[in-house]
C-alpha cells in the first residue's frame, strides 16, 4: 500500500496540526462513515418525531377537568400518580427478581455447564424471547397465578405483618407480585442472552491467567470476567426495563388494577402500569381520553428517560472496559 | 495450592500437601440428603395436618437453599474459605438456574401441551375466512406475520448496525453520546406508544384511517432499531483492538476494516442480536393490532388493505370466543407454538450463518 | 451487513415462497360467482365493540357465503376506537355498544356525504348475566339492591341476611364475597351500572359509566378474562355477557315482584317496549332502555349493540355495499346465525321493521 505512514484515523485526540500535510481521502471511507452518520441520525429523527408526537396529542389533556378524567380522579395528576407508582414499582420488582437470574443463567451456561448441554439451553432461552406477551399473559392468569395464590395466602396469613405482605390476600393471585413475576420472566431470555454474549466474549487469556495464578472459577469470574462484562451487564438490565416498563397486554391481562398506591403485593387492588392503562382504555376512550392516555404515555417515556439518564450516569463513573478504546 | 488456609481439624484426605478437600461427588449426594431432609419435614408438616397434601415445589425449593448452605459451612469447615465460596457460587449460579428454568418450561409445556390440538394441515392451508367453530388455520396470519417482520427487519437492521458502527467505530462527542442515551430511550418506548405514532405518521401522509401491513412494520421498526444497536454495539466494542490495528499496520482503509475484520469477528454476536431483536417483536400484539389491523381472510399486499399477524391472531381467537370455547383457544395456542417454531427456525439461521461465516477461533 | 441482509432475505423468501406456492384453501378464487342473484363485491371494513366480535364475524361469513367476491374486515378494537374512526372516515361502519353521542354528532364525518351524519342501527341485543361460582349453590335468586350492595362491598358474606332472606333453604357458605369486574372500560360496565343506578340508586350511588366506579375485588381485562377468573376464585361474582358466562351459574333477578330467568326473549322483550331515545334524525334508532319495565319474563340487565354506518355515503358503491351487508344483518336469518353462534338475543319483528326501513334509507 502507498502511505504505509498514515495514521488510523480513528485516534481521537490526535490535534489536526500533527496529521501529515498530504492526507489521503478515501472515497470508500468517506461513504461509509457518512452512512453510518446518516444511519445514527435517523434514530435522532425518529426520536423526535415520537416525541413531537406524544407532546402534541397530550396537550389538551393537562388541562382536564374531573369530568373528563376517568374515574374518581380529580385532575390528570392525581389519575397518573398511582399509574406512574405502579409502572415503576411492577418494573424495580421483575427487576430484582430477574437481574440475578439473567446473570446466573448466563454464567451457568458460559461458564459452568458442558459446552453441549450449554448450547441446547442458550438455543432454548432465546426461543422464549419470541413467546408473544398474550401468551405470557394467557399463561399467567391460568398456570402461574393460580399456583402462586396458595403460596400468598400463606405469607398473608403467617408473614402478615410486614407492611409488604400485609392487606386483604387476592383469592385469584392476580397481584402486582405474580404481575412482577410474569414480566421477570418475559425479560429473562433477553437479559439472558446478551449477558451470555458478553461473558462468553471476555479475554480467554485474562481467564486462564487467573487460573494459573490459583484462583478459583468463582474467584476468575470475579476478577477476569465480571468487570470486562460490566457495561454489557447494565446493557442487560437496560434492555430488559425497557421491556418491563413497557410491557402492555400481559400486564394488562394478569393484573388485577385499582387506582392506588401501594407497595401491598398480595392484595387484589393493586396500581396499574402505565402501558397496561392504555392497552385497558384505549379501546373505549373518546375525545379528550384519548389524549390523556397519550399523556400517560408521554410520562412513561419520561420516565424511561431519566431512568437511563441515571443509569448512564453510574455507568460512565466506572470507565467502559471496551477493546475499542 | 496454599496450604496455610486449610482448618487444620479437618485432614480426612491421604495427600497431605494439598488441602482437605471434599469427596468427589459429595455435592449430589448432599443435594439429594437436602431434598430428603426437606422432604421429611414437608411430609411431616403434612402428616400433623399443618400443610394441605404435599408440597413438591417447596421440597424441591427449600432442600435446594438448604443444600447451598450446608454445602457453604461443609466445605468451609474442611477446604477453607476461598473454596467455600467458589462452592456457594457455584452453588448459587446453578440453584438460579434451576428456579429461573422453571417457569420457562412450564410456560413451554402449557404452549405445547395446547399447540397440538390443532398443529394439522388444515391449521397451515387455510385462513380464518368463513370459518366459525371447528376447522379453519392462520395460513393469512403466517404470511403476515413473515412479510410485516421481514420488512420490519429490512428496516431496522441497516440503521441499527450502522449506528452500532458509527457508535464504536466513528463516533466522538455529542452526537455519539446523544445516540447512545437516545437508544436506551428507545428501548423504552411501550409498544402501543410505537403503535400509534405509527398510526398517526401515516395518517399525516396517507390519509385517515389507513391500516397496512407496511404500518406495522414501521412500527415494529422503532423497537427493533435500539435492540439491533445495542447488542451489535455491545459486540464490535469486544472486537480487540489488536485486529484494528493490524489492519491499519497493513494500509487497509478504515472501511475495509470494519467490514473485512471487525464485522466479520462479531459477526456471530451480532446475528445472535438480530435474531434476538426479531424475536422481540414478532410476538407484539398492541401496536400491530392499531396498525395492519385485522382480517380473516387472505392478503399478500404489505402496501395495501389489513393485514393478520400471529400474535394478533392468538389474542383474537383467546378475547373472542364463540360458543365452542375449546375450538378457538386450541387454535389459539397452536398460533402461539406456530410462532415460537418461526423463531426457532431463524434461531437455526442464525447459527448456520456464524458457523459458516465467522473466524474460527478456540472457543 | 452481508450477515445482515441475509435474515432479511430469507425470510423474504420464505414469504415468496408461500406467497407463490399457496393459496388458502378454503379461499375460493374470486369471480367464479355464476349464480342470478344480484351479488356484491369489494372490501367492507368495520371497526368497533369487541362484545359483537363474535356476532360479526357469523355475520360476515353468512354474507361472504353469498356474494364471494365481497370481504367484511371487523376489528373488534372497541366501541370508542369504533366510533371515532367511523368519524375519521377510517372505517365504513363501526359497531358500538353506545349510540353516538352529541357532541360526536356534531362533528364532520368524513367518510359520509357532505352535511350528513351517521345513523345507529341496534342490531345486537345481549343479556349480561349476574354469573357466580360458589360450590353447590345452584339457582341463587338476587334483587337489585342486593346485587347493588355486593357490588359496591357493603354485602361481604355469602350468608348476609340480605342474600339468605332470597334465598330459603339454599346452602350458602359462611365465605368472603370476592367480587370480579371488568377491569378495561367497557359497554358492559355501563349498562350493568345503568340498571343499578336505575333499580337500586339508593344503594349504587354512582353514576353510570364504562369505568367501574368502586375499589373493590378483582378486575380482569374483558369477557373472557372476567370468565377465567371467576371460574378460578372461589366464591366469586361478576357481571359478564351471557355468550361468555360458560360453565358458570347464574343468578335469577327479581323483576317487579318475581325472580325471573335469564332468557333471550325476556332481553327481547325489554328492548321491543323501550322508546327510541328523541332528539336524534329520523333513522337513527339510538333505543333509551327501560331498565324497569316488568313483565313475567322480562328482563333489563342487557346490553344493546349498534352498528353506526352513514345516512348518505360519499362514495356510491360503499353505500351499495353497507346496504347489502346491514340488511343481512337485520334480516331473520342474520339474527338468527348470530343468536346461535353468539348467543345473542333475536331483535323483535317490530324492530327489525325499523331497521330495515333504516337502511333502505341508506343512500
Amino acid at each position: 500500500m502507498s502511505a504505509p505512514t498514515e495514521a488510523p484515523p480513528s485516534a481521537p485526540d490526535r490535534a489536526p496540526a500533527a496529521e501529515p500535510a498530504k492526507r489521503v481521502v478515501r472515497i470508500g471511507d468517506r461513504i461509509f462513515s457518512g452512512s453510518t452518520v446518516f444511519a445514527g441520525s435517523l434514530i435522532l429523527v425518529v426520536l423526535a418525531a415520537v416525541a413531537i408526537f406524544l407532546i402534541v396529542q397530550s396537550g389538551p389533556a393537562f388541562t382536564a377537568n374531573a369530568d373528563e378524567v376517568p374515574g374518581p380522579s380529580e385532575d390528570f395528576w392525581s389519575y397518573v400518580g398511582p399509574l406512574v407508582f405502579g409502572t415503576v414499582w411492577a418494573a424495580f420488582l421483575a427487576l430484582v427478581l430477574a437481574t440475578p437470574m439473567a446473570i446466573g443463567i448466563a454464567l451457568f451456561i458460559s461458564h459452568y455447564a458442558p459446552r453441549k448441554l450449554a448450547q441446547g439451553l442458550g438455543y432454548v432461552i432465546d426461543l422464549l424471547a419470541a413467546v408473544p406477551s398474550v401468551v405470557f399473559g394467557l399463561w399467567g392468569v391460568l398456570t402461574l397465578a393460580r399456583f402462586v395464590q396458595p403460596f400468598y395466602q400463606w405469607l398473608g396469613d403467617n408473614l402478615g405483618w410486614i407492611p409488604l405482605f400485609s392487606g386483604i390476600v387476592s383469592g385469584s393471585g392476580k397481584t402486582i407480585l405474580t404481575g412482577a413475576i410474569v414480566l421477570a420472566v418475559m425479560v429473562l431470555p433477553i437479559m439472558t442472552a446478551v449477558c451470555r454474549e458478553v461473558f462468553l466474549q471476555a479475554p480467554r487469556l485474562h481467564e486462564e491467567a487467573a487460573l494459573a495464578l490459583g484462583a478459583t472459577r468463582s474467584e476468575m469470574i470475579r476478577m477476569a470476567v465480571l468487570p470486562f462484562a460490566r457495561s454489557g451487564i447494565v446493557s442487560a438490565i437496560m434492555l430488559g426495563l425497557g421491556r418491563a416498563l413497557g410491557e402492555t397486554l400481559a400486564i394488562a391481562m394478569v393484573l388485577s388494577p385499582a387506582l392506588v398506591i401501594s407497595p401491598q403485593l398480595l392484595t387484589s387492588q393493586n396500581p396499574n402500569t402505565i402501558a397496561a392503562n392504555i392497552a385497558l382504555q384505549f379501546a373505549e376512550a373518546t375525545g379528550k381520553g384519548v389524549n390523556i392516555l397519550i399523556a400517560t404515555g408521554l410520562i412513561l417515556f419520561i420516565i424511561t428517560f431519566v431512568v437511563n439518564f441515571v443509569a448512564r450516569a453510574i455507568v460512565a463513573r466506572r470507565a467502559a472496559f471496551s477493546g475499542a478504546n | 495450592m496454599s496450604t496455610t488456609t486449610a482448618a487444620p481439624a479437618a485432614r480426612p484426605m491421604t495427600n497431605s500437601l494439598a488441602a482437605g478437600r471434599l469427596p468427589r461427588f459429595s455435592p449430589i449426594f448432599l443435594l439429594i440428603g437436602s431434598w430428603i431432609v426437606m422432604g421429611a419435614v414437608y411430609g411431616m408438616l403434612a402428616a400433623a395436618g399443618t400443610l394441605e397434601g404435599f408440597d413438591i415445589v417447596g421440597t424441591v425449593f427449600f432442600g435446594t437453599v438448604l443444600f447451598d448452605v450446608a454445602l457453604f459451612v461443609w466445605s468451609l469447615v474442611v477446604e477453607g474459605g476461598r473454596r467455600a465460596r467458589d462452592r456457594l457460587i457455584t452453588s448459587l449460579v446453578c440453584t438460579a438456574f434451576v428456579i429461573a428454568l422453571l417457569p420457562l418450561i412450564s410456560l413451554i409445556w402449557t404452549v405445547v401441551a395446547g399447540g397440538v390440538h390443532r398443529f394439522d394441515l388444515t391449521f397451515f392451508s387455510s385462513s380464518m375466512r368463513n370459518v366459525l367453530d371447528e376447522g379453519g388455520g392462520a395460513l393469512h396470519a403466517t404470511v403476515g406475520t413473515l412479510e410485516i417482520t421481514g420488512f420490519a427487519a429490512l428496516i431496522s437492521v441497516p440503521i441499527g448496525l450502522l449506528t452500532a458502527i458509527y457508535l464504536v467505530e466513528y463516533g466522538r462527542g455529542w452526537l455519539a453520546k446523544g445516540i447512545t442515551f437516545l437508544v436506551d430511550v428507545m428501548t423504552g418506548i411501550p409498544s402501543i406508544v410505537a403503535g400509534l405514532f405509527a398510526f398517526a405518521l401515516f395518517s399525516l401522509f396517507a390519509g385517515p384511517g389507513i391500516r397496512a401491513g407496511v404500518m406495522g412494520s414501521v412500527a415494529l421498526a422503532v423497537l427493533m432499531i435500539p435492540i439491533v444497536v445495542r447488542s451489535a454495539e455491545e459486540i464490535l466494542k469486544l472486537v480487540p483492538n489488536e485486529l484494528r490495528e493490524a489492519s491499519y499496520a497493513l494500509g487497509v482503509p478504515k472501511w475495509l476494516t470494519v467490514v473485512k475484520v471487525v464485522l466479520p469477528t462479531a459477526v456471530a454476536g451480532i446475528t445472535t442480536g438480530i435474531v434476538l431483536s426479531i424475536s422481540r417483536v414478532i410476538g407484539e400484539t398492541a401496536p400491530l393490532l392499531l396498525t395492519a389491523g385485522f382480517t380473516a381472510s387472505m392478503n399478500y399486499d404489505l402496501f395495501d388493505e389489513r393485514m393478520m399477524t400471529l400474535p394478533v391472531f392468538v389474542y383474537t381467537q383467546y378475547a373472542n370466543q364463540g360458543p365452542e370455547a375449546s375450538d378457538f383457544i386450541n387454535r389459539a395456542w397452536a398460533g402461539a407454538l406456530e410462532l415460537i417454531l418461526i423463531v426457532a427456525v431463524l434461531n437455526i439461521l442464525a447459527r448456520l450463518v456464524s458457523f459458516f461465516f465467522s473466524p474460527k477461533t478456540g472457543r | 451487513m452481508n450477515i445482515s441482509r441475509i435474515g432479511g432475505v430469507a425470510a423474504i423468501a420464505i414469504v415468496g415462497a408461500i406467497a407463490l406456492s399457496s393459496c388458502a384453501a378454503n379461499e375460493a378464487p374470486a369471480g367464479d360467482s355464476s349464480s342470478d342473484a344480484k351479488t356484491y363485491s369489494g372490501t367492507l371494513n368495520g371497526i368497533g365493540s369487541s362484545a359483537q366480535g363474535q356476532a360479526e364475524i357469523t355475520w360476515g361469513t353468512g354474507f361472504q357465503t353469498a356474494n364471494p367476491d365481497a370481504t367484511v374486515n371487523y376489528d373488534p378494537q372497541g366501541s370508542g376506537a369504533g366510533r371515532t374512526s367511523f368519524i375519521s372516515g377510517a372505517a365504513d361502519f363501526a359497531g358500538s355498544d353506545a349510540a353516538l353521542k352529541d357532541e360526536e354528532l356534531s362533528q364532520t364525518f368524513a367518510g359520509c356525504a357532505a352535511d350528513t351524519k351517521g345513523i345507529d342501527l341496534p342490531v345486537y341485543i345481549s343479556p349480561i348475566a349476574i354469573a357466580y361460582n360458589v360450590d353447590g349453590l345452584k339457582d341463587l335468586k338476587l334483587d337489585a339492591a342486593t346485587i347493588a350492595g355486593i357490588f359496591k362491598g357493603t354485602i361481604t358474606k355469602w350468608n348476609d341476611d340480605a342474600i339468605a332472606s332470597q334465598n330459603d333453604g339454599a346452602d350458602l357458605p359462611d365465605a368472603d364475597i370476592r367480587v370480579v369486574h371488568r377491569s378495561d372500560d367497557s359497554g358492559t360496565t355501563q349498562n350493568f351500572t345503568e340498571y343499578l343506578a336505575a333499580n337500586a340508586a339508593d344503594v349504587w350511588d354512582a353514576a353510570p359509566s364504562q369505568t367501574y366506579p368502586y375499589t373493590i375485588g378483582d378486575a380482569a381485562k374483558g369477557t373472557s378474562g372476567v370468565a377465567d377468573t371467576t371460574s378460578q376464585t372461589a366464591n366469586s361474582i361478576t357481571y359478564i355477557d351471557e355468550s361468555g358466562a360458560g360453565d358458570l351459574s347464574i343468578a335469577q333477578l327479581k323483576v317487579g315482584d318475581n325472580y325471573v330467568k335469564l332468557t333471550a326473549e325476556g332481553a327481547s322483550e325489554v328492548v321491543a317496549n323501550s322508546p327510541i331515545a328523541d332528539g336524534r334524525e329520523d333513522n337513527d334508532l339510538a333505543i333509551a332502555i327501560d331498565r324497569t319495565y316488568t313483565s313475567e319474563k322480562a328482563y333489563p340487565l342487557l346490553l344493546v349493540s349498534y352498528m353506526i354506518v352513514c345516512q348518505e355515503y360519499a362514495d356510491a358503491d360503499k353505500a351499495e355495499l353497507v346496504k347489502g351487508y346491514a340488511s343481512y344483518v337485520a334480516s331473520e336469518e342474520g339474527q338468527k346465525a348470530a343468536a346461535e353462534q353468539a348467543g345473542s338475543a333475536p331483535l323483535s319483528s317490530d324492530l327489525a321493521k325499523k331497521v330495515a326501513d333504516a337502511i333502505a334509507s341508506i343512500k
